[in-house]
């Protein structure tokens, strides 16, 4: 199978840049029966995928007592400042120090762990040397395991030299994207020509600058895509920072909500507070999706195949 | 004549007998893998090493209360594993799950791509949005999200929860199961969907020539092309499958139908816990194994049906 970067070709004859439909000369062979029950089908589906969000919102809203006792999918007063005051109030505000773990985590996580990725990635693309493609395939064997089947290994590395719960425990092993590592140099060998190269090196430019000035801004769409499925990946991962972490101030705030979630029992209010936690947990994820995924889109379809 | 990069030579006729060929920007090429490499080692590698090793090993004591040792046991623990029933149940758990879930999850994501690339649809981009944003939701929210939706009192739909028992012995697979499918069937989408996008479209002109309507040529064509898209994120979907711990961990504290040994690794997170760790190492490269064998084994099936 040949490498294709996805650039839309004709396959999407109704929408133009501006999303227009095509001009109505097309004759529209697909009876008005099919149209409707795609449509139907789509909506339905929506409703399945958005109303719990949508629930979720709503229950952050609500007090306690009406949490039980009013419209599920629908407003009864309006108190989600109060709600998330007191939620940030609570036992000292660890929830903000949740967030900010989980910032640091995913977010620092990421940003460097795409960094290392894309220069090896890179390294691995555009030179040849003994042993390049033996690491590539070491590389693709990592793309395979899981963060999961990792979790216990690395408690037990981090129990052996006494760094379990620690920061340090979950932020050095979200560093590495063996997936990074794959996209990157595919990537790079599609997008970085290397004539390119041969005239920034005629030009006295070092290798090392040559990619951070120019090989890095040709690799951008999957640097993002590298970036949104690392930073995913290390904010998803439950299992690492569940085993490895004790001390609550350490917890990313996946971690916190779900203890916060087993001690509902003992501790009622704590229920509403899961819920507007979780809501306000989900907000900046949502919006960095949508902001970022059309770059997803195109890296994507570079990684896709086989 | 040409310039090869790799050596930086000049290739003229002349040059027919092999070169010993020099490599070109060492340095370079060490600082760029460097990094990567020795944190790939150290937190991919020595961890599975080490965690193969913890698995050979028993505790000998001396007595009931002298010093506990730790001796090399050859395959001691694996033994206790293959003796272990609640592990084998736990497997054969997620083997159902996922021989239910995956191509439910699959089918649906597929439907949808073929949808959104048809001529069928208006709204197209709302939709592509509005079916990803479960996968912005991190799965321990969502099993929480759901937790709530399932429950006979909280939920908006109590006139169902109340009459069927979502978190029931019965039913509890099946309703992770649904926020499993919930969270990444968008995902799954747009893979499928990037790759029915790189079609070119003289072969639709061409089927349309023919006479073909919609659902023959996504039968006959976009399906057959789109098969390498839809074996990867059913080899990814497997791999997740027998990975299932964050969602029953969670539905622990909605459902008492779900035991500490309810799915695989579940069995190594309480394993650790006791703490046993030589056993919950055993156990992780059980599992590990197995999913690299599944997922190598399906890939390989794929990759042959393709060279058919």
């Amino acid at each position: 199978m040949t490498a294709t970067l996805s650039s839309p070709t004709g396959a999407e004859p109704t929408t133009t840049a501006s999303g227009r439909r095509a001009p109505a000369g097309r004759v529209a062979r697909e009876s008005p029966l099919s149209r409707a029950s795609a449509m139907i089908v789509m909506l339905v589906f929506t409703l399945y995928f958005l109303i719990p969000i949508w629930w979720l919102f709503i229950a952050s809203t609500k007090s306690t007592a009406q949490l039980t006792s009013t419209a599920a999918l629908w407003f009864a007063d309006f108190n989600l400042i109060e709600n998330v005051s007191s939620l940030l109030a609570y036992r000292d505000g660890v929830y903000l120090k949740w967030m900010l773990n989980s910032v640091l985590y995913a977010g620092a996580g990421a940003l460097i762990g795409t960094l290392f990725a894309a220069m090896c990635g890179y390294a691995l693309a555009k030179y040849s040397f003994p042993g390049r493609d033996a690491i590539f395939n070491v590389v693709l064997g990592g793309v395979l395991v899981p963060a999961t089947a990792l979790a216990l290994p690395l408690f037990l590395l981090f129990s052996q030299v006494g760094l379990t719960n620690t920061f340090w425990s979950v932020f050095l092993p979200s560093l590495v994207s063996p997936f990074g590592v794959y996209l990157t140099r595919i990537f790079a060998a599609a997008s970085v020509p290397d004539e390119l190269l041969e005239a920034a090196r005629l030009d006295g430019s070092g290798e090392v600058r040559t990619f951070f000035s120019i090989s890095m801004k040709l690799m951008l769409p999957a640097l993002v895509t590298v970036f949104l499925f690392q930073f995913v990946a290390i904010w998803n991962n439950f299992f690492l920072p569940l085993i490895m972490l004790r001390d609550e101030t350490l917890f990313p705030v996946t971690l916190g909500l779900y203890a916060w979630n087993s001690q509902v029992n003992q501790i009622p209010e704590l229920r509403l507070y899961v819920l507007v936690g979780a809501f306000l947990s989900i907000i900046p994820l949502v919006i960095t999706f949508l902001l970022l995924q059309r770059f997803w889109r195109s890296g994507l379809g570079a990684g896709s195949v086989k | 004549m040409s310039v090869d990069v790799g050596t930086g030579v000049v290739s003229a006729s002349r040059r027919r007998a092999r070169p010993r060929l020099k490599v070109q920007h060492k340095k370079a090429i060490a600082i760029f893998i460097a990094p990567f490499a020795v944190l790939f080692a150290f937190f991919y590698l020595v961890p599975i090493g080490y965690a193969v090793y913890q698995s050979l090993l028993v505790i000998e004591r001396d007595g009931t209360f002298g010093e506990a040792r730790e001796v090399f046991g050859g395959f001691a623990q694996y033994a206790l594993v293959f003796q272990n029933g609640p592990f084998w149940q736990s497997v054969t758990r997620v083997f159902l799950f996922g021989i239910v879930q995956v191509p439910v999850m699959l089918g649906l994501s597929l439907l949808f791509a073929l949808l959104l690339d048809s001529p069928l649809l208006r709204g197209k981009r709302f939709f592509r949005l509005a079916f990803f944003v479960p996968y912005a939701i991190p799965g321990v929210i969502a099993a929480i999200m759901w937790g709530f939706l399932y429950s006979p009192n909280l939920s908006p739909f109590t006139a169902i929860t109340q009459n069927i028992d979502f978190l029931s012995a019965d039913l509890v697979l099946w309703s992770i199961a649904n926020v499993v499918t919930w969270v990444y069937v968008g995902y799954n989408m747009l893979i499928i969907y990037s790759s029915l996008l790189a079609i070119p479209s003289e072969i639709y002109e061409a089927a349309r020539l023919d006479g073909a309507g919609q659902w023959r040529m996504a039968w006959s064509i976009k399906i057959p092309l789109v098969l390498p898209a839809i074996s990867l994120t059913a080899i990814f979907s497997i791999i997740g499958t027998l990975q299932l711990l964050a969602e029953p961990q969670v539905f622990r504290t909605f459902s008492s139908a779900v035991s500490s040994t309810f799915t695989p690794n579940l069995t190594v997170y309480t394993t650790s816990s006791v703490p046993n760790v030589n056993l919950a190492a055993a156990f992780s490269v059980v599992l590990a194994l197995t999913t690299f064998v599944l997922s190598f084994g399906f890939l390989k099936l794929t990759q042959r049906k393709e060279a058919k």
